[in-house]
């Protein structure tokens, strides 16, 4: 078709008449392939914002830690190794359903994916409720910095840390720790909602047959995302929890 | 001059006494900063003017009625050269020069006379080692070397003297230092330079530089009777740190007679120098510098000494340099009850702390 | 191979029939749209309101300044109009200004593309710029905030009972916007480029989009964990910024300043772009030197991340460390340097004619220099030591920021007008304009220099008196000012429903956005482009017939 004969067409209905092409493909895109790497493309650089935002917290934990070690390590020690070590687990099984969803949309098994999301959901909800467990106990044992935070449970040792007595002056520094464990695990969470929203909405479309056609993006996308909020759990739990055990 | 009406006349005249073009070069390092200022104007004419008179000439020459094929160029590597590399020449050495001026001016020299200042919203008090308090106005002498020891008591404040050309700024938690040595007698601005507050643009004063003799006069008669390290004096006492810090031979706490300007070693291995700073974290933060052979006992102060105070005690322990010192300190302060039972003050001067190096 | 210029004859130009104004009515074809140059026109309409509301508030600092005593305004409210200025104009103007209308328009078009990779998020860009501009109007609503738009701690988190909470959620939205702006043109220039459109074939505006955009991806997130940190600070109470709790407000600097000193080249870059554009069309040239002028632009994103303590010089960061942040600061000087010498060597032996927007680009080149070598005053860290805080400062960014950046906006509007409206802006009142902003923003700006030396300090109400001649001379200037950038809001508005018809390519312009309809089709091109002639190829344009151009109607 020369441009004259679609000039005039377009005058006529506004509209540019196209080629045979799948339902899903926007307009502005050439083809299903320029399409889907232009959005996986679009996703990686989203994660490159969201570890800028990270970034920042993870730095003032760095020199926090590095001035005040002994709260750190006694902060630390205050939190639940078990608790973690659950989330952690539960989280690195959800990365796995998700990779499996991932899978079941590329090969078109519609049964096999909203299964693999609804356990993804489960999986992540349950993370929610470990940690949800998690404040309550900090909130109980007035380790919230700023609401309800008070430095006495650290003037005397623990059962299992008898060394964790802390002078007045460090232990009132243990509530930079808190404040930043909050905020690290907070925005983390915040995170997880936001996934397992989006998550949601995915299944309700997923259960309507949208992303068994081929359509492969939405899914394989989402799961960069759940993988990139799992990672940083990764280097929370070590950071938060693990980095002391020791001594 | 009756054809101009009074009022303009007025403003005129008021406008014209007051006008200000360029501010006073008062300190030994305002030349300097000039010297730095004028070449960097420099610089920016040339600069300016190449660019204006590349831009007006081409604009002239080759506008489309007398030139009106374009020659498409694509470029000279050896001019984006030329231009990328005198520039960057130009700029080296206002970074050097910079340099030169930021280190001078915030390196104060070991016989400056130190003065203290605290910022608060929205006033900036001034202390005195010989007892003289002052609020919005610093007197000084000309020619000696004054350091000014800042810090703010609730937001960041920035003092500034621009008839000096020095600035730094009073942060809450820590101490900044600037120096200057006044060269002319006057009164000159001080400004508070970072916002802070409401009344932010109230937050001035006035810096008066006099002659040694003028200053001396000023100082006997302003001072209010007792120097801040009389007071830390009593502080020290009714605070309780002789308990520890008495000197004896059973003495839980170092020794502090010439602490000031010692390297101490601390636990962890690390050598310090005790400078204003340091006293006044151990004093907040003892844990943080806990000091080689001695056990981890020393109590937080936080929240107990204002900064006021904490002047007063680092003055103290800064003008604290014999064993007799030491001891007045323990009688003057035998009207207040010590906790503990230490015993009564040895006339020999005991080690000081293990590993400490004399300055 | 002649390049004499024939402006094709205005007034057998016609508006096409369908364009992508028209081509869907309604209200709700607006509001749910995915095509790039509506959203533009909504961001248009909606940065020149807020554009308005922050001059509005620096009018008022002007009007105050008049005299030495705070007398016009009670001090609480001083400060509350100069946060006010500062957070509008910087957030809700100069960050989005070109990219989001000029850019959101032009891009897609400029690689050849049918419009952004992601239209959605381009719509979510926008309401999330709109939801943030609505929260700052009720801050101002309800009462103001007076942190400053740097929210210094621990002032913002602890001294102030005023809108800190809703302010720096605001800002944390706009930047989200920002954020989705920016990712959005890198991926479309990396991914939707026509075929033929190789990347050292783009127009030098999609390169400085582009490294603006590495920036606002990169750096905004740093802005939106500080905030955060801000709010959890005032809210809750957590101490990382407060010394009394252990926390460190130097901190809340380091986090702060890594991002705005960034911002200040996500804010310059773009407009830069609009002087290559210009420069070379009114001088019927291609760029001088493309290929520097297009890797100092991100040279100027890579340096510019690792600069940001030059913002600290006095607040007692280590001698040491501030050395190594001025040698880089003279280094990101460098690259702009050098984009100013290529615009002027693009004149030599070019064939200029002075419509608006040159007017607009020699007025960015002479105040941008003035403003960059100013940068170099206060990058040599001892001389900062006296000049910082004061209204040298001002000076220095109001002459980067609207000597640059806002010039270099109203050349790209009056110098895009054409393409997104289809219509010409009046050429003499245009050009009246252009010579009034320039005069009345000299007589505004430069005094504060004097000002700044004399160490007279900013954000201050009241000052002593021996600066009020000065102050006189910049509220004067600032009249002027107002007065031209009134003009091109009326005579705009104006052109909408009065100006000449324009179109496709009044300027004689290369550019693909010039070889299409004026206004543009809802697609950009009938069909995609391939592309075979260098940037700025004029010699190609020469052989165009305009039969060729693509007008539907």
């Amino acid at each position: 078709m020369d441009s004259q004969t679609l000039a005039a067409q377009t005058a006529e209905t506004g509209n540019i008449e196209h080629g045979e092409h799948p339902p899903f493909l926007r307009h502005h895109f050439a083809g299903v392939e320029q399409q889907r790497e232009t959005a996986t493309f679009g996703m990686w650089l989203f994660l490159l914002t969201e570890i800028m935002f990270f970034g920042g917290l993870f730095c003032s934990y760095l020199i926090f830690r590095n001035w005040y070690y002994p709260a750190f390590v006694a902060g630390s020690h205050s939190l639940h190794l078990s608790a973690g070590t659950l989330n952690t687990t539960l989280l690195i099984i959800s990365s796995f359903t998700m990779a499996m969803a991932v899978h079941a949309s590329e090969t078109r098994v519609r049964k096999a994916l909203i299964g693999w999301m609804i356990a993804t959901i489960i999986l992540g909800c349950g993370f929610l409720c470990v940690k949800a467990y998690e404040w309550h106990d900090e909130w109980v044992e007035h380790h919230v910095p700023g609401l309800n935070f008070s430095p006495q449970g650290f003037l005397h040792g623990t059962k299992d840390y008898p060394d964790d007595k802390l002078p007045l002056d460090m232990a009132e520094k243990t509530q930079v720790y808190f404040s930043l464990y909050f905020a690290m695990t907070g925005m983390h969470a915040l995170h997880m909602i936001i996934g397992i929203s989006l998550l949601t909405i995915l299944l309700i479309q997923a259960y309507r047959g949208k992303y068994v056609t081929g359509h492969v993006s939405p899914i394989e996308n989402f799961g960069l995302y759940w993988h990139f909020v799992d990672i940083v759990w990764i280097f929370l739990f070590p950071l938060l929890y693990l980095i002391s055990r020791h001594q | 001059m009756h054809f101009i009406s009074p009022v303009l006349w007025q403003f005129l005249i008021k406008w014209l006494t007051y006008f200000a073009i360029f501010p006073p070069e008062a300190s030994n390092i305002a030349p300097y900063a000039d010297a730095l200022y004028f070449f960097l104007v420099a610089i920016s004419v040339v600069g300016l003017g190449i660019v204006a008179l590349l831009v007006v000439t081409f604009s002239i020459r080759y506008r489309r009625d007398v030139h009106p094929v374009a020659t498409q160029i694509e470029g000279s590597t050896l001019l984006e050269a030329t231009w990328t590399i005198i520039p960057l020449i130009l700029f080296m050495i206002s970074f050097v020069w910079g340099a030169l001026l930021y280190f001078r001016v915030y390196s104060p020299p070991p016989n400056a006379m130190n003065i203290y200042v605290v910022g608060k919203q929205w006033m900036w008090k001034v202390e005195h080692p010989g007892g003289q308090h002052e609020i919005n106005a610093l007197h000084i002498p000309i020619n000696k070397p004054i350091q000014i020891t800042l810090i703010s008591q609730d937001v960041f404040h920035s003092f500034s003297i621009p008839a000096f050309r020095v600035k730094r700024e009073a942060i809450p938690g820590r101490y900044n230092t600037e120096w200057f040595e006044a060269t002319v007698p006057g009164t000159y601005h001080i400004f508070c330079t970072q916002y802070c507050g409401t009344l932010h643009s109230q937050m001035i004063g006035e810096v008066t530089a006099m002659t040694a003799e003028d200053y001396e006069a000023w100082a006997a008669e302003s001072t209010s009777g007792q120097s801040l390290a009389q007071n830390g004096e009593r502080l020290f006492a009714s605070l309780g740190c002789n308990s520890c810090h008495n000197s004896g031979p059973n003495a839980h706490g170092p020794n502090l007679a010439g602490i000031y300007g010692a390297h101490l070693q601390l636990k962890n291995g690390q050598f310090v120098t005790v400078d204003d700073a340091f006293l006044r974290d151990t004093i907040l933060n003892p844990t943080m510098h806990e000091v080689a052979g001695y056990a981890p006992i020393m109590p937080t102060y936080q929240g107990q000494v204002s900064e006021e105070g904490l002047i007063d005690l680092v003055e103290y322990i800064r003008q604290l340099n014999s064993q007799y010192r030491i001891e007045q300190t323990i009688d003057n302060s035998a009207a207040q009850p010590i906790q503990t039972g230490a015993a009564p003050p040895e006339t020999s001067a005991p080690a000081l702390p293990p590993g400490t190096v004399k300055p | 191979m002649s390049t004499i210029v024939t402006l094709p004859d205005q007034s057998t130009a016609r508006l096409p029939k369908v364009s992508y104004l028209n081509q869907e009515y309604g209200l709700k074809s607006w509001l749910l749209t995915g095509d790039h140059k509506r959203i533009a026109m909504l961001y248009l309409i909606s940065i020149t309101f807020f554009f308005f509301i922050g001059g509005a508030m620096a009018a008022l600092i002007r009007m105050e300044l008049l005299t030495p005593p705070s007398d016009l305004l009670a001090a609480d409210t001083y400060n509350k109009v100069f946060t006010a200025h500062g957070i509008i104009m910087v957030f809700f103007f100069l960050v989005p200004s070109v990219p989001a209308t000029i850019g959101n328009f032009v891009i897609p078009i400029m690689v050849g593309a049918k419009d952004l990779a992601f239209p959605k998020i381009n719509l979510l860009s926008w309401y999330l710029y709109i939801a943030a501009g609505t929260m700052m109007i009720s801050v101002l609503a309800f009462g103001g905030v007076d942190t400053g738009w740097t929210f210094t701690t621990p002032l913002s988190t602890h001294y102030l009972n005023t809108h800190v909470v809703t302010a720096g959620l605001a800002v944390f939205v706009a930047g989200f916007s920002s954020i989705f702006t920016g990712l959005n043109f890198i991926v479309t220039i990396h991914r939707m480029r026509a075929p033929g459109m190789t990347w050292f074939r783009l127009p030098l505006f999609v390169w400085s989009h582009y490294a603006a955009s590495i920036l606002m991806v990169l750096g905004t997130p740093v802005l939106a964990i500080t905030l955060t940190l801000v709010v959890l600070e005032r809210t809750i109470g957590i101490g990382v910024f407060d010394p009394t709790k252990g926390g460190d407000p130097l901190l809340f600097q380091h986090l702060f300043w890594f991002y705005s000193h960034p911002a200040v080249y996500i804010m310059i870059l773009p407009g830069m772009g609009v002087i290559s554009e210009v420069i070379s069309t009114f001088s019927r040239k291609r760029v001088f030197g493309y290929t520097a002028v297009a890797f100092s632009s991100v040279a100027i994103a890579v340096f510019g991340f690792f600069v940001w303590a030059h913002h600290m010089f006095i607040m007692g960061i280590s001698n040491y460390s501030a050395l190594v942040f001025s040698l880089l600061t003279m280094l990101v000087a460098v690259p702009s340097a050098i984009k100013i010498f290529n615009w002027s060597a693009t004149l030599y032996k070019g064939s200029i004619t002075f419509e608006t927007p040159m007017l607009y680009a020699f007025g960015f080149i002479g105040l941008f220099t003035i403003g960059g070598l100013t940068g170099v005053f206060l990058g040599s860290m001892g001389m900062d030591i006296h000049l910082t805080e004061t209204y040298f400062i001002v000076a220095h960014f109001h002459f980067v920021m609207v000597g640059g950046m806002l010039m270099a906006y109203l050349s790209g509007i009056h110098f895009w007008w054409p393409k997104m409206t289809g219509r010409m802006y009046p050429e003499g009142v245009s050009k009246l304009a252009a010579v009034i902003t320039f005069v009345g923003f000299v007589l505004t700006f430069f005094p504060q220099f004097i000002l700044g030396y004399l160490g007279m300090p900013r954000r201050y109400a009241a000052y002593p008196p021996e600066f009020q001649v000065l102050n006189v001379f910049s509220s004067a200037g600032a009249s002027v000012l107002g007065v031209g950038y009134m003009l091109p809001l009326l005579y705009l508005t104006w052109s909408l429903k009065y100006g000449k018809i324009a179109g496709p390519n009044p300027w004689q312009a290369t550019g693909l956005e010039w070889q299409i309809q004026s206004p543009p089709l809802t697609e950009n091109f009938v069909e995609t482009p391939i592309v075979t002639h260098e940037a700025y190829d004029y010699e190609w344009l020469e052989s165009q017939k305009p039969s060729e151009v693509p007008t539907v109607g």
